[in-house]
């Protein structure tokens, strides 16, 4: 009973599930953090917008982003992975989300910034809906923690629109 | 060391009833192995509740050897969510993030496209021959929590699988031999 083997195994049982009760704790403190980030874009131009010899349209645009996601870090925090995704609606999908932009932020004192930059991945539709289209700009933010659960949520920003006609 | 002693005394001393007692105990771990794993299949709605990083391509977010906690529920897919998927052909499922959604007004059905962290380029490549979107019935689980490091046990059985026979005699061994 008192043999090394048993005293080895209690040992490591107790240490492994000490070790997932200190993991669990420290996802749990997640949930005490309020964060209370901003975000604004700006569509400086339109490049071009033209329709795809498939058929699709494509847009290619430059935005100003600037935000401020500070609040969102804890010290459970690895990184924030954050993304810029246009939202709009076409007669045949009732929902389209297209990512625009990405980026890690793995520290703090990156989450304050601001960016010039011309659109990461492709704006494409599934058809040829996009002129004229009224559209939402989202900020995403995943929170993901060196231990734990994940948060993610979003800004929405309204009000952006595509020309008229192709240029 | 003389536990050594004591073992080689235990085997020579044994006796059916006993083997047969401590065989119904291993039997019983087990199964109730097996019952929890089974029943976190049925709480969490995915095939594999709990899957190990086996690439680098969702780095710095998550390392190889890493494991993830998947959820699935009958919420739509949105972009921002990281998605564990199979491609038809390919055993081993893939980890990466929603970029694009595109849902239809009337069946409500979807197309999605992924992306890795860490990939310069999107999953298209990946994907079956003439396939471009994935849709829901290739999704098995949503992220939703994680445990760094502690995949590194699978992930060298599933290399070396010498050392998974190693540690299945010992512990054979081990409940063979011990007293009660």
């Amino acid at each position: 009973m008192h043999s090394f083997g048993y005293r080895l195994n209690a040992l490591l049982t107790f240490a492994v599930t000490i070790l997932a009760l200190m993991c669990a704790i420290a996802s749990l403190s997640d949930n005490f953090n309020t964060p209370s980030p901003s975000a604004e874009i700006q569509i400086t131009n339109i490049n071009w917008f033209q329709k795809q010899p498939q058929g699709n349209d494509e847009v290619s645009l430059t935005m100003n982003i600037s935000a401020d996601l500070q609040s969102l870090f804890t010290w459970n925090t690895k990184q924030v992975f954050i993304f810029v995704a246009a939202e709009y609606e076409t007669p045949k999908n009732s929902l389209n989300q297209v990512s625009l932009w990405d980026a890690i932020i793995p520290a703090k004192e990156h989450a304050k910034f601001w960016i010039h930059t011309s659109n990461k991945y492709r704006f494409v539709d599934q058809g040829n809906n996009l002129r004229g289209k009224e559209f939402n700009l989202t900020l995403h933010w995943h929170v993901m923690p060196k231990t734990g659960k994940m948060f993610a949520d979003k800004i929405v920003m309204t009000g952006y629109s595509l020309p008229e006609e192709y240029r | 060391m003389s536990w050594i002693g004591d073992t080689v005394d235990s085997i020579k001393s044994i006796q059916i009833r006993q083997l047969l007692t401590q065989g119904v105990s291993l039997g019983m771990i087990v199964t109730s192995a097996l019952i929890i794993w089974k029943a976190l299949m049925c709480i969490t709605g995915s095939e594999s509740p709990v899957v190990v990083v086996l690439s680098e391509s969702m780095e710095p977010g998550f390392k190889r050897g890493d494991i993830l906690f998947l959820h699935m529920s009958k919420e739509p897919i949105r972009a921002g969510e990281i998605v564990v998927f199979n491609v038809d052909g390919r055993e081993i499922p893939i980890v990466h993030r929603v970029i694009k959604v595109h849902e239809r007004q009337d069946t409500g059905e979807v197309d999605v496209l992924t992306k890795g962290d860490n990939n310069p380029g999107d999953d298209r490549l990946l994907y079956a021959q003439g396939q471009h979107w994935l849709q829901r019935q290739h999704i098995m689980g949503r992220a939703v929590g994680f445990l760094p490091y502690v995949g590194w046990v699978t992930i060298i059985m599933t290399e070396k699988p010498i050392i998974k026979y190693i540690l299945i005699g010992a512990l054979g061994l081990l409940v063979i031999t011990s007293k009660d």
